[in-house]
């Protein structure tokens, strides 16, 4: 199905978003400005959009240590997530997350997560709620290859498979998992392969093409949410940075970081097509990487401002009550 | 209202009693029904000792799930429905199988409050059936609930009374964090005593003053209750009046209770059927040693099996557990 | 063998009854191994009741065979144990102890009076009666209180008279639903309980709001059915009442606040036991319970003061022999209020909860009152 032009501006916003967003939270974190752990999602930006425009504010996704994107394009606030990464009060979590842990229920978002593969059961349980609850939702939890692997996202496809859930499985396969090439470590070769042992429908898509994510899961997702039960999407893409920021990446091989910038940028690809396509003028976009280029400069500022939560926020919510 | 029930009468009724409460709540575990998809009889087992037999009967499989043994993905689904608008009970049928889905509970279910910035809440009840006596060996006769005391996040039941569980098990439904709420395989049918019928709710971090006494606390989790009372009754004979204090909870501890007795006793002996170290038997004896230090008259004692795996053999299996004879020799102990 | 043999070789170690109140015990230790053999005399089993805890001996000589584990509640009557003699074969012993079960489910026969529910005016009522015949004392318990508050009473009374005494709604064992919540709301079940129960002449006896409730039934019922009114430190007589106490009875959930608070219905803060607290919290765990009292505090108890019902006038007013008795040191409701009351007796060295304090006093007096 076409999709409007409203829905292409949404699209290139939201991904120009965290590509914009992740490039600067990359220098922030190289100036000593950001605690902790990062794993920055530049490069797979058509996987979090592609999936997510089909979704609402009431359908769930689950997500990974590697999370801003899937934030960004389920409609987290972004100077919430700056100021979350930057640990100061007002961040989406009360500076009690993190990179790994950004979370906003609100948003359907049920949490970066830096248990791998934790998410997946996660999602299906909220999987299991719409489907109890009759409320017509979906979830989809995303994992990357290296999540494929791990004991309970596989029992998770079983168990959806068995109880029919409204959910989507989408396997972003950056082709490491940390530094182990998943072309190594996927027995049998193919995510998408693994769906059929499953009993449902699998499917491999170019990370870097948009439209061919967008329609693979609209696909997916409309099966799931008219009670066709799960379906699974690997979605092929690059990494742009390292695993976690601070990471040397000498497992690459010479020139891989380089070319993989210039021939495998899915936002280059998307700006490219739908120019030459006249689905949108140059200039829209252009003004476009304005404002997102202010937005995200906005929130630094906000977050480099802003104070520390205060020491009482230690001891809160651990508990509903106590 | 003198009706008398056994614990697994106390807590069937009180699912029932939360399930027509409550739409949202469902229950999941492995065959806690039974029967699923094979040509025999639905509901062939109600829960391997029987305990939900008749739910799926009155509730429908839409609220009754049986689960394919893959506790990670089920036990991560209770806590996923549970952020996303159901109450779910689901049942790890054995804590000793915690291993394989310690995840969802330890870095997910705990966690999500605090992590999320109090956005979310996960209202989720995770049963688990505990304790040796059973002749079940290693892998099924352990208790475990110090691991869970232990995360912060997490709440930790364990009821010793028909009364308590049903009472316990309601409030536990109705929490909005995530509890987990221990059941001793030995007391589903052993234990009985008064249950109203109507629903009633006991309070988390309230424990109950099983008997009251002057010479010395003893404060017993579980079943230990019984034998600890078992003891109190032979020392009264020998003139000890002995204070039997039940946490009820773990995790709320009623801290107050505890150090309220030890601080008019002077002496304090834990029973505690959980492994040794690093338990609540520790935990408790450091607590009054560290609150109640100018009231105490003798050392603190613990009463807890040896350091070792709970042998299969019913000879050693009851050289293992805790005793009366045991604990009175505890309690003998602090008063020289 | 003939079946008459077989039992006569098979005795029964019951729950045994101690005092009329008791309807239940617990085992808490068996004295003798099972499978051991136990001499006439010998103490066998540990039994704790609510108020006492003793040995049982073995009435015979024989093999022991435990019944009941330890921790384990049963009725009284209720087969704990069994001493078989040698030659009782295992297949004997289960037979009589299947027989035995059956028997007690079926007769009741050896269990003490428990309390029942009772329908009356669309809701249940928990009430225990003792007795027989058309004439009874009728006894209302107070505010926060239930049934078991006249237990003292209940088995002094229980020899002369038939005696029955039940929760009112919203407490002990009653239906949670309150109604309007005023002494006159409350009053209209007594004419209906004594319908159900078959009561023509009936003694009202009422403590704390209990009494305001009494007041109002003996007013609109007439001397027909209510023949005397008994009065125990009762609301309705003054504006005066500890609203403290009220205010903190609902506050306290946990039980050392309660403790805190219900000693002060006491002169001697030793009836206070762990077990009256636990009876206490018990009630107030259940659902509806806390919502009743307060909907009642605040109906009949309004900002620390009893509300205006013209009890007063109307106790002044009645026609049947009435009296009015109270505890000199009552903190809750003060003792001046029976200024003016004729037949009033003030008991020194007592406080809001009389008819525990001196149960043998008040009990002589509500049957001198019936007699009269």
């Amino acid at each position: 199905m076409q999709l409007s032009r409203a829905e292409l501006l949404k699209a290139y916003r939201l991904m120009r978003t965290i590509r914009v967003f992740e490039e600067r939270v990359h220098d922030e974190f190289e100036a000593g400005h950001i605690p902790g752990f990062v794993h920055l999602y530049a490069g797979e930006e058509a996987s979090a959009v592609g999936v997510c425009l089909n979704l609402g504010d009431a359908d769930y996704i689950g997500s990974t240590h590697r999370g801003h994107g899937h934030c960004i394009a389920k409609g987290c606030d972004v100077r919430g997530m700056m100021l979350e990464l930057f640990a100061r009060q007002g961040g989406l979590c009360g500076g009690k997350g993190g990179s790994m842990h950004i979370a906003d229920f609100d948003k359907g978002m049920m949490g970066a997560n830096s248990i791998v593969g934790a998410a997946v059961p996660l999602a299906l349980g909220a999987a299991l709620a719409s489907k109890t609850l009759k409320r017509g939702t979906v979830a989809v939890p995303f994992c990357g290859d290296g999540g494929a692997n791990q004991g309970g996202v596989l029992e998770s496809l079983n168990l959806a498979s068995v109880w029919k859930l409204p959910v989507v499985f989408v396997f972003e396969n950056n082709g490491y998992a940390e530094t182990t090439a998943s072309s190594w470590s996927i027995g049998g070769g193919s995510i998408a392969g693994r769906a059929a042992a499953f009993g449902m429908k699998g499917l491999a898509v170019d990370g870097t093409d948009f439209f061919a994510v967008q329609a693979a899961a609209a696909d997916a997702i409309a099966r799931a949410r008219a009670g066709g039960g799960p379906s699974l999407i690997e979605v092929k893409l690059d990494r742009f940075f390292g695993h976690h920021e601070g990471d040397t990446q000498t497992y690459r091989g010479p020139g891989e970081i380089e070319r993989v910038r210039r021939e495998r940028d899915c936002l280059a690809i998307f700006r490219r097509r739908v120019v030459e396509a006249a689905l949108l003028e140059a200039a829209e976009l252009d003004a476009l990487d304005a404002a997102v280029a202010l937005g995200v400069d906005g929130a630094v500022a906000a977050a480099r401002a802003a104070p520390p939560p205060d020491a009482a926020e230690l001891h809160t919510n651990v508990y509903v009550n106590y | 209202m003198a009706r008398i029930l056994s614990m697994r009468q106390a807590l069937s009724e009180a699912f029932i009693q939360a399930m027509e409460a409550d739409p949202t709540v469902i229950m999941m575990g492995e065959d806690i029904a039974g029967g699923q998809g094979a040509a025999g009889e639905r509901d062939a087992w109600g829960g391997d000792l029987g305990i939900t037999k008749g739910l799926i009967g009155r509730f429908g499989e839409e609220r009754v799930l049986d689960t394919p043994i893959s506790e990670t993905a089920f036990i991560g689904a209770a806590v996923g429905a549970a952020t996303a608008g159901l109450r779910p009970i689901v049942e790890l049928m054995f804590v000793d199988f915690i291993g394989v889905c310690f995840d969802q509970l330890l870095n997910q279910a705990a966690k999500f409050r605090y992590m999320f910035g109090g956005k979310t809440m996960t209202p989720l009840v995770v049963r688990t059936q505990y304790g040796a006596g059973f002749r079940a060996g290693a892998q099924h006769s352990q208790s475990l609930y110090s691991l869970f005391a232990h995360i912060p996040g997490l709440k930790c039941v364990i009821p010793s009374s028909a009364y308590d569980a049903k009472g316990l098990m309601i409030a536990a439904v109705r929490d909005d964090d995530p509890v987990v709420f221990f059941e001793h395989k030995v007391m589903y049918d052993s234990i009985r005593d008064e249950v109203p019928e109507r629903p009633y709710a006991i309070p988390f971090g309230e424990a109950n003053v099983v008997r009251e006494g002057d010479d010395v606390t003893i404060v017993a989790i579980g079943r230990m209750v019984h034998l600890a009372r078992e003891a109190a009754v032979a020392l009264a004979r020998e003139g000890i009046e002995c204070e039997l204090i039940d946490p009820r909870t773990i995790s709320p501890l009623d801290e107050d209770t505890i150090l309220d007795s030890v601080r008019r006793t002077g002496r304090l002996v834990v029973v505690d059927e959980d492994y040794p170290r690093c338990g609540m038997a520790a935990d408790i004896a450091a607590l009054a040693a560290e609150k109640a230090f100018p009231s105490l008259k003798g050392p603190i004692m613990k009463v807890t099996p040896p350091h070792t795996p709970v042998p299969f053999a019913p000879a050693l299996e009851d050289l293992y557990l805790p005793n009366p004879e045991r604990i009175a020799a505890a309690v003998r102990k602090t008063l020289t | 063998m003939s079946g008459a043999a077989i039992h006569a070789a098979i005795h029964a170690i019951v729950m045994p009854k101690w005092g009329m109140a008791m309807d239940q015990g617990t085992v808490t230790a068996w004295l003798a191994a099972e499978g051991s053999s136990v001499a006439t005399g010998q103490e066998i089993v540990e039994i704790e009741s609510a108020k006492a805890a003793a040995a049982v001996e073995a009435k015979v000589a024989g093999v022991l065979r435990r019944v009941a584990e330890v921790g384990a509640v049963l009725p009284v009557g209720g087969l704990v144990g069994v001493i078989a003699e040698s030659g009782a074969s295992d297949q004997a012993v289960a037979d009589y102890i299947a027989a035995h079960k059956d028997e007690i489910a079926a007769t009741g026969a050896e269990q003490g009076p428990v309390p029942r529910l009772i329908e009356v005016g669309g809701r249940r009522l928990n009430c225990l009666d003792v007795g027989a015949g058309g004439e009874a004392v009728l006894l209302v318990h107070g505010f926060g209180g239930d049934l078991r508050g006249w237990g003292l009473v209940h088995d002094l009374l229980a020899g002369a008279l038939r005696v029955v005494a039940f929760d009112l709604p919203g407490h002990g064992g009653s239906d949670p639903e309150l109604g309007e919540g005023t002494p006159a709301a409350l009053a209209a079940l007594v004419p209906e309980l004594a319908t159900a129960l078959g009561l023509k002449r009936v003694h009202l006896v009422g403590h704390s709001l209990g009494g305001a409730v009494a007041i109002a039934a003996a007013a609109a019922a007439g001397p027909g059915l209510i023949a005397s009114l008994t009065l125990i430190a009762s609301a309705g007589l003054g504006a005066e009442i500890d609203g403290g106490y009220i205010a903190g009875f609902l506050a306290a959930k946990r039980r050392r606040d309660l403790k805190e608070v219900v000693e002060r219905l006491f002169a001697d803060p030793a009836f206070v036991t762990g077990a009256m607290i636990e009876d206490i919290l018990r009630m107030r765990r259940m659902d509806g319970v806390d919502e009743a009292l307060r909907r009642l505090a605040a109906r009949c108890f309004p900002d620390g003061r009893q509300a205006e019902f013209g009890l007063r006038a109307a106790f002044l007013g009645l026609p049947q022999p009435s009296q009015v008795i109270w505890g000199a040191d009552d903190r809750i409701i003060p003792a001046a209020h029976v200024a003016g009351l004729a037949k009033a007796t003030v008991l020194a060295g007592a406080g809001h909860m009389v008819q525990i304090e001196r149960a043998d006093e008040v009990a002589r007096l509500i049957l001198e009152l019936a007699r009269s």
